[in-house]
């Protein structure tokens, strides 16, 4: 049963994995502004699945790009992790993506000249973790997921659901504090969705990471734990569902 | 996973794409690299005719090589065994030197009276036994290539030496030297004008000839054709000598061909200074190497300067500025077509690359939301440049070898720029590994620069426009 909540007592800074404080996202459309985010103050529990659902062009995926570090606020403070990150130069942003977060993309995103443990390596790699522990926890991740007898194939090799998977133990292989996942079942049937739902669920226990999806999915948003509605660039309500 | 391996994967992600990059590349690399051993051969064999025949390094009278041409007689050196002596000692250049040897040069005319034919010519007087030995000069081991090499020097008889063919053909003398192409034709009735050989007009200019040196007394002999020549002495009296041609040899160069003469030193010194003191007008030093040549000279200026003696030193290209000449316009020729290649291949890989960028650009966002730094998207896309070009020149250059293998097998000839016959198409396989090594590592600077230009453009998209490129 989900129970709104006052937004601005969601969640203590503290506690929260995310925060945000009065952020606001302005982009120009030519010679136009277009205010994308308005002053958003809010904070994501950790290690729950939270959802920010709204309709198209409401700002949910200005706001989860500003999360993953992908973009940079007009104004306002940022805090992941409690670090504040406005401060962080490109070099150093890239250096805490790699470290901390997980993306999982809508359409999979996976490199397509790379087998599917090379793909899931990769992130290993750019940490300069050695060789004997990237293998060891390339193949745990691919396990866990399923895709072991897979590890071999590229990407144009596998099924939407594989990829998915692929993408999935890419974005956890480096343990991260958060996940993004930007309408992860959109490009899945139903049925494959559901079985990578119940992954994202089954990982998410296992490494305790806080997930942070952008969905219109009825199917995902039925397991949210956390859901953040945003509309024309504000954020509407923060309801918090105890299971 | 390195960076190498996965630009070689994506360079083959689009295959013909890169096929065709691989080929400009390669065509230029076996394009530059044939052109630069074809230009290499002609300067080392320019290189080898005029060291043969002149040296690396002249020692002159001051002022004679601005104005001495006209008089050499007037700018000869005195004394000159004692500056011969002075250099051939000397503990730096000694083991510089190959040859060092007196030379008279000399200008006059060159009659042949049974024909009644005469001819200015341009002497050159040598030590046989000097100018045999600078003839078997071959730094470059190429002498077996040449054909326009002069013969050896009769060693044993002053009054002998060659002429060039062309001079050869001027004076008839084209039955008796065995000229190519050289019919022993009469002259024509208005320019005999009743005095055919049967009747030479000018019988007494051999009367002329200073009867009183003996050792030009050789008639009686078994000689080859005799010339009559007419020079004016260091006093300005009219001198002459009598000359027995052993052979007529091709000078390359058509008008030096038509007037060269390669006498004894000893008869040249007594056609320009008679009976009065005898001189050298120039002192001709070979290295073992050319590349000596600025250590010898600075050397030999010093030796100068600390004796105190009135003498100048010129070297290889003042002394053939037909070689300098030619140096300079092949080395001309070979940069243009250098950098006409280097912007090929330049255009060619900035164009793939800009591609690759362009359809990679979602790829892009990916990497760097995964932590990749700007640093890293250009250099996966400099490494795949890098690859292509170091592909394409490997392969172009393994080509160009073959092709300069065929060339010098095929049996084609060409007539150079002042050349009186054609020679060998010939390209240099030897010693082109530095030009190969620096065509190998200019290519692949130039894919380099080529790559980084896109892979520039593409680290600096923003992250969120590249995932959103289609």
């Amino acid at each position: 049963m989900a129970i709104a909540i006052p937004i601005q007592s969601s969640t203590s800074g503290a506690e929260a994995a995310v925060r945000f404080h009065g952020v606001s996202k302005t982009y120009r459309l030519g010679d136009v502004p277009v205010e994308a985010l308005k002053s958003v103050s809010f904070g994501i529990p950790p290690q729950r699945f939270s959802m920010i659902l709204g309709p198209s062009g409401s700002g949910k995926s200005t706001l989860l790009n500003l999360i993953g570090c992908l973009d940079r606020p007009t104004a306002g403070v940022i805090e992941i992790g409690g670090e504040k990150i406005g401060a962080k130069s490109d070099d150093e942003l890239s250096e805490f993506r790699a470290r901390k977060i997980g993306f999982i993309f809508q359409n999979f995103n996976l490199i397509p000249v790379l087998s599917a443990y090379e793909n899931v390596e990769y992130p290993l790699v750019l940490l300069g973790v050695r060789p004997i522990e990237r293998k060891r926890r390339t193949l745990e991740i691919l396990k866990s997921v399923g895709l072991v007898e897979h590890r071999n194939h590229r990407p144009n090799q596998l099924s939407g659901g594989q990829k998915q998977r692929v993408a999935i133990a890419r974005a956890l292989v480096k343990g991260p504090t958060l996940v993004l996942a930007d309408e992860p079942t959109a490009n899945l049937d139903s049925q494959t969705g559901a079985a990578i739902i119940d992954l994202m669920r089954q990982v998410q226990h296992e490494h305790g990471a806080t997930f942070v999806f952008s969905t219109h999915d009825p199917q995902l948003i039925s397991h949210a734990e956390e859901v953040f509605s945003i509309r024309d660039g504000e954020l509407l309500e923060h309801r918090t569902a105890h299971s | 996973m390195s960076t190498i391996k996965i630009a070689a994967r994506n360079i083959t992600r689009n295959v013909r794409r890169s096929v065709m990059t691989i080929s400009a590349i390669a065509i230029g690399a076996m394009a530059t690299l044939v052109f630069g051993a074809f230009v290499s051969e002609i300067f080392v064999q320019i290189e080898t005719q005029n060291v043969v025949r002149s040296g690396h390094l002249a020692i002159y009278r001051e002022g004679y090589f601005k104005y001495g041409s006209g008089n050499p007689a007037a700018y000869g050196i005195p004394h000159y065994e004692t500056v011969l002596q002075l250099v051939k000692d000397d503990p730096v250049l000694k083991p510089l030197i190959n040859v060092v040897t007196p030379t008279v040069n000399l200008f006059g005319i060159a009659g042949n009276f049974e024909s009644d034919a005469s001819k200015t010519f341009m002497g050159l007087g040598v030590i046989p036994k000097d100018y045999n030995r600078m003839h078997e000069w071959d730094e470059h081991q190429i002498r077996a290539q040449l054909r326009e090499v002069d013969a050896p020097l009769n060693e044993l008889d002053e009054t002998h030496g060659f002429v060039g063919v062309g001079l050869g053909r001027i004076l008839r003398l084209c039955g008796a030297l065995k000229i190519a192409d050289c019919p022993n034709t009469a002259l024509p009735q208005d320019d005999a004008n009743g005095a055919g050989p049967s009747a030479p007009a000018t019988r007494d200019f051999a009367g002329l000839k200073d009867s009183g040196e003996g050792s030009t007394q050789q008639s009686g002999k078994s000689h080859g054709p005799r010339l009559d020549l007419l020079a004016a002495t260091s006093a300005g009296a009219p001198n002459v000598v009598n000359f027995y041609v052993d052979a007529a040899v091709a000078q390359g160069v058509k008008e030096l061909d038509d007037a060269f003469v390669v006498m004894n030193f000893h008869l040249a010194q007594q056609l320009l200074y008679g009976r009065g003191e005898k001189k050298a007008v120039g002192i001709v030093l070979q290295l073992h190497r050319t590349e000596d040549i600025d250590a010898a000279k600075r050397r030999i200026e010093g030796l100068i300067q600390s004796k105190g003696l009135d003498l100048e030193v010129r070297e290889l290209k003042e002394l053939q500025p037909f070689y300098r000449q030619v140096i300079g316009m092949m080395s001309a020729i070979f940069s243009f077509i250098s950098l006409v290649m280097v912007v090929i291949v330049l255009f060619t890989v900035v164009n793939t690359m800009s591609m690759s960028v362009m359809e990679r650009t979602p790829e892009i966002g990916t990497l760097r939301a995964i932590g990749v730094r700007k640093l890293g998207i250009t250099r996966q896309f400099v490494a795949e440049g890098l690859l292509l070009g170091l592909i394409g020149a490997t392969i172009g250059l393994l080509l160009g070898f073959v092709l300069n293998y065929l060339i010098n097998h095929s049996g084609l000839t060409w007539q150079p720029p002042g050349s009186a016959s054609p020679v060998p198409l010939l390209v240099r396989e030897n010693g082109i590994a530095p030009l190969a090594g620096i065509i190998w590592i200019s290519l692949a600077i130039v894919a380099v620069i080529a790559a980084w230009l896109p892979a520039r453009r593409g680290a600096r998209l923003t992250i969120v426009d590249a995932l959103g490129h289609v």
